[in-house]
């Protein structure tokens, strides 16, 4: 399986967020997006799971179902939890499985990876922002899907935590997954790519926009 | 469990659970058209006459309640992204989430209805031509509803914007819903008459209310 991103531009409120963007992911490996803030890296995730129109370019996925489209094939970890602070622990995760198409046995080995069962029938309201935040990985592992598309998923995660996203997310690409991961900090995989976004200095106004610095 | 009941199932939990909207409905209901009667005074024939309008009204407003936050309470914690994404249609998955509110916020008004046409000295006739065209009234209040939620839904404050965008379109439903329990109280048109209009337009909006919906919400996320 093969992700690939050739010249890819986003546009949005009026302005370029980032063009002529190119990447290419095969299974078992990692693109790490870095740049400064608002260099685009959430954009291009969001555009690449199809919540943001490409505006110029391809997105192709080789070897994947033919039938699905990309995001139907990708499991998206945004900055927001996607948690129902009135549902417990048990059925926020519940819903997602279900509503991703899993079976309901996943549930319970999920969320004794990500550390939460002794919590499952706590209200989501009551949790930690890490905790919220391994809830929404134990989605992750709940419902398998052969892409992942992480927004800084290291964030909010104590050093624990943190190794075990890690463990996670290496398990997933020996079973053959592909990730990209927007991030500020190191994901704590060896070999990963690195896609640069954006230069590095104070936000350009008037220079051309997001550039992926290898191309330059 | 297929993707779309664990949606319902998740959709109508949160509603009933603590801040979901079912409860505060039919109180909502309940407390208009107790206030009706003290309003107008201890005339019988009158509140008689002018019982279907106020259930009507109070349930038009009472399902517009919770509806503001259909979609904006997924904006906002991110589930909506995760929705979109779904292999399931948008159109069917923004349909359950109508059927959910339904669910949990008209069918509980239909079940109030009786017990509260009694406190407008309705007759068992007229409780059930009442219950009848709220039965099939109700829904079409939501799936109209359903536009409104998806427009607003990316607005802070989208329950007013929802709320004038919303009850215009739901005119042609009130003036039937009211025309047809009317007609089976005091006649001279055949109940049968604005009640078959009345279904047509529940039909009309289950079919238009989703697409629609479903488009403003693919515009909105952009």
């Amino acid at each position: 399986m093969r992700l690939s991103a050739a010249d890819l531009a986003c546009h949005r409120g009026g302005r370029d967020v980032f063009t002529g963007v190119s990447f290419s992911v095969a299974s078992g490996e990692v693109l790490a997006i870095t740049g400064r803030n608002g260099a685009g890296k959430s954009s291009l995730l969001r555009t690449v799971v199809g919540l943001v129109r490409v505006a110029l370019g391809n997105l192709t996925l080789e070897g994947g179902d033919p039938e699905l489209t990309i995001a139907e094939q990708a499991h998206y970890l945004g900055h927001q939890d996607a948690l129902k602070p009135s549902l417990s622990v048990a059925e926020n995760l519940r819903f997602w499985t279900g509503f991703l198409g899993a079976k309901a046995a996943e549930i319970e080995p999920a969320l004794e990876a990500v550390g939460l069962e002794p919590l499952i029938e706590l209200p989501a309201a009551y949790l930690s922002a890490g905790q919220r935040r391994r809830l929404s990985i134990a989605r992750l592992l709940a419902a398998k899907r052969p892409i992942w598309l992480l927004d800084e998923p290291m964030s909010t995660l104590d050093a624990s935590a943190q190794d075990r996203l890690a463990a996670f997310m290496r398990a997933h690409l020996t079973e053959g997954g592909l990730i990209v991961a927007a991030t500020h900090g190191s994901l704590g995989i060896e070999s990963t790519n690195e896609l640069r976004l954006g230069d590095s200095g104070s936000a350009p106004a008037h220079n051309p926009p997001s550039r992926l610095e290898g191309e330059r | 469990m297929t993707p779309l009941t664990a949606l319902l199932v998740r959709d109508m939990r949160i509603a009933v659970r603590v801040g979901g909207g079912a409860l505060m409905g039919v109180f909502f209901f309940l407390v208009v058209v107790t206030l009706v009667p003290f309003a107008i005074g201890p005339d019988l024939a009158l509140l008689k006459r002018i019982g279907p309008a106020i259930l009507w009204l109070a349930a038009l407003l009472a399902s517009l309640l919770a509806l503001d936050r259909l979609f904006a309470a997924d904006h906002e914690d991110g589930s909506l992204d995760l929705l979109l994404m779904s292999r399931a249609p948008l159109e069917l998955v923004v349909a359950v989430k109508g059927l959910a509110h339904w669910l949990t916020t008209g069918l509980p008004l239909i079940i109030a209805a009786p017990l509260i046409g009694l406190l407008l000295d309705l007759d068992a006739p007229a409780q059930g031509a009442l219950v009848a065209t709220l039965l099939v009234g109700t829904p079409a209040l939501t799936f109209i509803g359903l536009i409104g939620a998806a427009i607003s839904v990316t607005l802070r404050r989208g329950g007013l914007l929802l709320a004038v965008l919303v009850l215009p379109l739901t005119v042609p439903v009130l003036i039937f819903g009211v025309a047809a329990a009317n007609a089976a109280l005091t006649g001279p048109v055949p109940f049968g008459t604005p009640f078959t209009i009345l279904c047509a337009l529940t039909l009309a909006s289950l079919v238009i209310g989703p697409f629609a919906a479903a488009a403003a919400l693919r515009q909105e996320m952009e």
